[in-house]
C-alpha cells in the first residue's frame, strides 16, 4: 500500500503546486512509483506546471463519476518510469467530487503507486475537504510572510481536528540575506510560532520561474537551488536523513564568485 | 559584521522581521482563543477546583472570557465569592 500526502497551505499562491510537482517528480527520479493529483476543481494548474496540459483527455471528476476508467486519466509523465498525473477537471466546480469520493479514489490509487501526492486548493472549504479526506499524511506549505504563516496557522489545527496528526512544513522562499538582515522571519522563528516539524526549506529562486515557464520542474535542473531544496525533501519522504539546506552558504561574495566560475 | 553593524546602527530591536513576529503573536492569540469554547469550559472547571480550595464561589455567576479589545489579549473572569475559607484545603493537585 503506498502513502497518500497532502500538499496545502490555506493561503494561495505560496507554492503548493509548484512543490507537488518538484516532490513528485524527485520521488520518480529516486526510482518510486508516484502519481500526482490535482484537486483543485476549476482552476486546474498542475498540469501546466508539469508541462503535460496538451496531454489530458479525461479528469479525476470524469473518473468519481464513472464517466471512464482510473486508468484512462491518468497521464503518464515521459520523463521518469512511474510518474504520473491525474489532472483536475476544469470547467466543473469543486461541488462535483466529494470527501467520500476522495477517500475511494486515494484507496484506490494507494494500491498502485508507492506515493500518492495530493494537490491542494487554497481555501478552507469544500476543496480543502475533498483534498484532505483520503490522506494519511499531510505537509504544509508556507512562506515567510505574516499572512502566510497565519493561514498556516489555521490549516494545522484544522488537519488535527481531521485526525490528519504531525503535520510536516516547508517553509518556502526564504531569502537569506533578508533574514541575515532581520527584515524576514527564519525557519527557527516560524517553527517557534507554530510549533511543527519541518520537511524542508526552500530559498527564493528565480530558476523557479524559469523552469515553470517551460513546464519543467526545477528538480530537474541540477544548478537550482530550489531544486535542490526539493529532491532532499524527497528523500527525507521516503525516510532518509538529510541534513537541512544551509541557505547562509548562498549569501558571501566569495560563494556567489565560487557558484560563478563553477565552482560548486 | 553585519551584525555587529546593525547593533552599532541600533537596527536589530525595531527590525521588521521582530515587528511580523509580535504582529503575528497578536494575530494567532484571536485566532486560537476563536476556535474553541470547550477550551474556555475546561478552563473554567479547572479555575473552579483552584479557588474552591481557598473560598466558596458562586458557580452559577462565575464569568470567563476572553477580551480581545485594542492589541492585547486578556483572560477576564468574574467570579462572586460567598465565603471564605479559614484555611486552604489542598485536597488534590490540579494540573
Amino acid at each position: 500500500m503506498g502513502e497518500v500526502i497532502v500538499i496545502t497551505s490555506g493561503k494561495g499562491g505560496v507554492g503548493k503546486t509548484t512543490a507537488t510537482a518538484n516532490i513528485g517528480t524527485a520521488l520518480a527520479a529516486l526510482g518510486h512509483k508516484v502519481v500526482m493529483v490535482d484537486t483543485d476543481i476549476g482552476l486546474r494548474n498542475l498540469d501546466v506546471v508539469l508541462g503535460l496540459e496538451n496531454r489530458i483527455v479525461y479528469d479525476i471528476v470524469d473518473v468519481t463519476h464513472g464517466n471512464c476508467r482510473l486508468k484512462q486519466a491518468l497521464i503518464k509523465d515521459k520523463r521518469f518510469e512511474g510518474l504520473h498525473l491525474l489532472p483536475a477537471a476544469q470547467t466543473k466546480d469543486k461541488t462535483a467530487v466529494n470527501p467520500e469520493q476522495m477517500r475511494e479514489l486515494c484507496s484506490e490509487l494507494a494500491k498502485q503507486f508507492d506515493y500518492v501526492i495530493i494537490d491542494c486548493p487554497a481555501g478552507i472549504e469544500q476543496g480543502f475537504k475533498n483534498a484532505i479526506a483520503g490522506a494519511e499524511k499531510a505537509i504544509v506549505v508556507t512562506t515567510p510572510e505574516v499572512s502566510a504563516v497565519r493561514d498556516a496557522d489555521r490549516i494545522i489545527g484544522l488537519l488535527e481536528s481531521a485526525e490528519l496528526r504531525d503535520p510536516k512544513l516547508i517553509v518556502n522562499r526564504i531569502r537569506p540575506l533578508m533574514v541575515k538582515k532581520g527584515d524576514m522571519m527564519s525557519m527557527d522563528d516560524i517553527i517557534d510560532i507554530l510549533a511543527v516539524n519541518v520537511l524542508g526549506i526552500v530559498p527564493e529562486d528565480e530558476m523557479i520561474v524559469v523552469t515553470t515557464n517551460k513546464g519543467e520542474p526545477a528538480v530537474l535542473d541540477n544548478y537550482s537551488r530550489a531544486g535542490q531544496a526539493y529532491r532532499n525533501m524527497a528523500r527525507r519522504i521516503t525516510g532518509e536523513e538529510i541534513p537541512l539546506m544551509d541557505l547562509e552558504a548562498d549569501t558571501g561574495f566569495m560563494n556567489k564568485l565560487k557558484k560563478l566560475i563553477g565552482f560548486k | 559584521m553585519l551584525e555587529f553593524l546593525l547593533r552599532v546602527f541600533g537596527k536589530n530591536s525595531s527590525s521588521s522581521k521582530n515587528v511580523a513576529k509580535e504582529r503575528l503573536r497578536l494575530v494567532l492569540v484571536h485566532d486560537r482563543a476563536d476556535v474553541s469554547p470547550q477550551l474556555l469550559e475546561e478552563l473554567k472547571e479547572d479555575l473552579i477546583k483552584v479557588i474552591s480550595n481557598y473560598m466558596e464561589i458562586d458557580e452559577s455567576a462565575l464569568e470567563v472570557n476572553l477580551d480581545t479589545s485594542d492589541n492585547m489579549v486578556a483572560l477576564v473572569a468574574n467570579i462572586p465569592v460567598i465565603r471564605m475559607k479559614r484555611t486552604a484545603k489542598r485536597s488534590e493537585k490540579i494540573g
